[in-house]
């Protein structure tokens, strides 16, 4: 188990005030949190800010913690000591089930495992469990035509020991035809299993597209960069375009200009309205390789003896 | 381990789902009193003159649980949660329209 520096999480000094701490661990939250960052590690990001944050904000954590730094800087073992766990009782601000599998081996080492008081005081009688969230990537293919589609979720489970292993779940999931990114299934009952008698809990599914090669997709709306070139642009031309489930015939006016967008309306995703796909131009030079080539465009100059792309910029 | 493969019913959240605000209060694991105050900021809007007959749309979902998540981690009040929400809701128009450009 790798020890872990929470004081360089947060970008503070050892010594730092709690107010410092407070301040240094506001800012990074900020950039960081998940549903405000766009960075690619926001996430693991974020979790490590607020268990270094959780660890060095309390002063009993805090006080701990320093304690196993000195010691580990001894060469000394820095785990919870016999008895500590009973010292501790960490009521979470995180209050759904999965977050209470955040911490890691390292701080849970240190402060014992939380997440035992939530279920340690059990009604009486039957139940429900909680509800599940996860995000489940599909193609685009599968939101614009629908069907079945096997969903492999992965999820930690912990044993009766405390240990925690990440399991595989498989699930048999309809697709709707034209559901969105950010949108929702829900699997009812497959969420936590319920106690005494109570119901199952539901699973949420937040539906996210896989990356394709060729299409963005914004809402309901799908976009396609769509290479032609320059005599096509000039003086139009039909082409051919792919469709997530297909192709489809354009026709490319004369005196297109690069980035006009040619709207295809109802191909985008079949939502309620149906989205539209546009086809955004983009011109491609042919490589002016090898003498016949360029002899071509010299004879383009001549021919447009006049023409002055720059002219607005004179003076 | 995987477990064996099952055929499950799936409910398209935001078109055939609606919540009472004890569904909603379930399916974001809060209390009615933080989801009761998001409603008086705007960040929901639900059908209904009272929070018992509150109706939210199946969209409240992902909204009730990014407000929590933020005035959670963030330690925002309800109201700079609805603040932060409106803001990111304009970034995401504004992006949506610098996609619509073809880049190269």
């Amino acid at each position: 188990m790798d020890f872990k520096d929470y004081y360089a999480t947060l970008g503070v000094a050892p010594a730092a005030t709690q107010a410092e701490i407070k301040r240094a661990y506001r800012k990074l939250a900020r950039k960081y949190h998940p549903d405000v960052s766009k960075e690619v590690d926001a996430e693991v990001r974020f979790k490590e800010l607020a268990e270094a944050y959780e660890a060095l904000n309390d002063d009993e954590k805090r006080a701990a913690y320093d304690d196993a730094v000195e010691r580990h800087k001894n060469g000394q073992a820095f785990g919870a000591q016999p008895g500590r766990d009973s010292g501790y009782e960490f009521s979470g601000a995180g209050n759904e089930a999965a977050d209470n599998f955040d911490h890691s081996d390292f701080f849970e080492a240190l402060f014992g495992r939380r997440g035992g008081a939530a279920r340690s005081a059990r009604p009486q009688g039957p139940v429900s469990g909680g509800d599940h969230h996860a995000r489940v990537q599909i193609d685009l293919l599968d939101a614009y035509c629908g069907g079945r589609r096997t969903i492999t979720l992965r999820f930690p489970k912990r044993d009766e020991q405390g240990r925690v292993s990440m399991q595989d779940r498989q699930l048999d999931v309809n697709i709707p035809k034209g559901i969105r990114e950010g949108q929702h299934l829900r699997l009812n009952g497959q969420g936590e299993a319920g106690f005494g008698d109570g119901p199952a809990g539901d699973l949420y599914l937040e539906i996210e597209f896989s990356p394709h090669p060729h299409f963005r997709v914004d809402g309901r709306d799908i976009y396609l960069d769509l290479p032609i070139a320059p005599w096509e642009a000039a003086l139009g031309a039909n082409v051919t375009a792919p469709t997530p489930d297909g192709s489809v015939e354009l026709t490319v006016p004369a005196g297109s200009s690069a980035g006009r967008k040619l709207r295809l309306k109802g191909k985008g995703l079949p939502s309620v309205p149906p989205g539209d796909l546009y086809a955004v131009l983009s011109i491609v030079l042919p490589p002016a390789d090898g003498a016949p080539a360029q002899a071509a465009y010299r004879a383009l100059s001549a021919a447009f003896g006049g023409f002055d792309p720059r002219r607005s910029l004179k003076v | 381990m995987t477990h064996p493969m099952s055929s499950t019913v799936a409910v398209f959240v935001e078109q055939e789902v609606q919540f009472s605000l004890l569904e909603l209060c379930r399916a974001c694991s809060a209390d009615s009193g933080q989801l009761i105050l998001l409603v008086e900021e705007g960040v929901l809007t639900p059908r209904g003159d009272a929070p018992q007959e509150w109706r939210f749309e199946g969209s409240a979902l992902p909204r009730a649980r990014a407000a929590l998540r933020l005035g959670r981690d963030l330690e925002l009040s309800p109201g700079a949660t609805a603040l932060v929400l409106d803001l990111l809701d304009e970034i995401d128009t504004l992006k949506a329209r610098l996609r619509r450009t073809a880049t190269r």
